[in-house]
């Protein structure tokens, strides 16, 4: 298209995530106030912070399920959820945000698998009707996900019929499936039981390990403590610290960011 | 002659005119139905809809159509459109009056099953790279069609009784029949209850439909 300019042009060491100074608020209730961060390609962050920091807010602004107030965010080089006609950015159609969002995995807190379709049609759904896999090449796929994250022998359940742990096994694979460059997690194990947390962090660790770019919302400190290269600390809507997870977890310079972690660990 | 000797002397007589109401009955309600169906979604995605013209447009057609008697409607389209040079058969005349009156209900029970799906249904369609079409074709409507069965199965038990107000447009349904054979015998106590009787063998069977269905949809759930 004339006049479309969408890209930077990449190169290797360009950061995967770009986010210039995000603002977003709901009525008159500032919940973003200038964020600016850069995710390398393989890098895993986890982002920390009390409840109400913005955090889930930030990830959620990532893959355009909410629209900043202001500032811009570029995945790969590629604005997200707006292009750039001359000077002005405007906003994608619907269309072309799809497009956008097949790259960006998303995993929620509370899951939120299909109730009617089995686990196998959860994760092959997508790559089916959005992506326009065949259905055998879907399925192979599809059972290798699952596969991966476990629940080989629960392909034909449907979603009620799955433990929470369960359930979020599957809709990380329903992510993997679609081969996201970028991973979001949305404190994915904060509506398990105690119990559960663990299988569900183990897959989170096998993907760390895999070279994937995360960004993870999350209370585990401990899993932020081994898999995290680096570590952000947010507060009313602002990074309060950024750093590696040695620096920030055990030796925070903020006096908000050590007694929030020492709120955490006394749990 | 007794009643029951009268309705066995006559039973002959009435009930085939009565039955051939009956298949009128019955193609009146399905015509209705499918175009109350369709134009029902419509609206209720109208009504959805976060353009406040569209959506004001949809809630006046409830309103107007909620609001005012099905008699009157299938009155103004049976002997007002004649004024405007229309002149509608009474079959279509029915149709269109009960399906258009009933896209009302059907609105209002499409809209409280997608509000009824939960919002992180949506998001994790839209995040997994669907367009708000997709999502709603693959992912939300046929979660909310399951929820809407029982009450759609609900209305069309009461389309299928509300077919009997046709017969004042000389729609030849059971009534009109019924009606005719009365003033032909004046047998209204025999010829009504037979009439009761057929409504009767068509809505038992489709109220059980619904039970079945609620249950199902408890197990699923």
């Amino acid at each position: 298209m004339p006049g479309k300019k969408n890209s930077e042009p990449k190169s290797p060491d360009a950061p995967l995530l770009r986010i210039r100074d995000l603002h977003k608020s709901f009525g008159d209730l500032e919940v973003l106030s200038g964020i600016d961060v850069d995710v390398r390609r393989g890098e895993k962050l986890c982002i920390i912070g009390p409840s109400g920091s913005g955090k889930t807010t930030l990830l959620r602004c990532v893959n355009y399920l909410e629209k900043p107030t202001s500032g811009h965010i570029w995945i790969d080089g590629t604005l997200i959820g707006e292009k750039q006609v001359g000077d002005r950015f405007v906003h994608l159609s619907d269309h072309e945000l799809a497009k956008e969002r097949q790259e960006i995995g998303f995993v929620f807190q509370r899951f939120n698998l299909f109730p009617h379709l089995t686990a196998l049609q959860n994760v092959t759904i997508a790559p089916r009707k959005v992506l326009g896999k065949p259905v055998d090449e879907a399925e192979a796929e599809g059972k290798a996900m699952l596969e991966k994250v476990g629940l080989g022998h629960k392909f034909n359940e449907y979603p009620e019929r799955l433990s929470g742990g369960q359930q979020q096994r599957v809709a990380i694979a329903r992510v993997l499936a679609m081969q996201p460059k970028l991973m979001l997690f949305d404190e994915a194990t904060s509506a398990l039981d105690p119990e559960l947390v663990g299988e569900v962090l183990r897959v989170m660790r096998e993907l760390a390990t895999e070279g994937r770019t995360m960004v993870v919302v999350t209370h585990e400190i401990q899993f932020a403590a081994e898999v995290a290269d680096r570590v952000i600390f947010m507060d009313e809507g602002k990074i309060v610290e950024d750093g590696p997870p040695a620096a920030i977890l055990t030796n925070a310079q903020h006096a908000r960011t050590r007694a929030f972690l020492s709120q955490i660990t006394e749990r | 002659m007794g009643f029951w000797e009268i309705m066995f002397e006559q039973f002959p007589y009435f009930m085939p005119l009565l039955l051939r109401g009956a298949i009128m009955t019955v193609t009146v309600a399905v015509g209705a139905l499918a175009l109350a169906l369709l134009l029902g979604l419509v609206v209720a995605l109208l009504k959805m809809s976060p353009l406040r013209m569209l959506h004001g447009l949809a809630s006046a057609y409830i309103e107007i159509l909620r609001g005012t008697p099905a008699l009157a409607q299938l009155f103004v389209i049976y002997f007002g459109l004649p004024d405007i040079g229309i002149h509608p058969e009474p079959v279509t005349a029915a149709i269109i009056g009960l399906g258009i009156n009933g896209s009302a209900y059907l609105a209002e029970i499409y809209r409280a099953g997608i509000e009824a799906i939960h919002k992180g249904q949506i998001e994790a369609a839209l995040s997994l790279g669907m367009t708000p079409t997709r999502a709603m074709q693959y992912i939300i409507l046929p979660q909310a069609l399951r929820m809407m069965l029982p009450p759609i199965t609900n209305f069309s038990i009461i389309l299928l009784k509300d077919t009997a107000l046709v017969s004042v447009v000389a729609a030849p349904e059971i009534m009109f029949f019924a009606r005719n054979l009365v003033t032909e015998t004046f047998l209204s106590m025999h010829v009504y209850l037979l009439a009761a009787l057929i409504y009767l063998c068509m809505t038992i069977p489709m109220a059980r439909v619904v039970a079945v269905l609620e249950r199902n949809r408890q197990a699923w759930q």
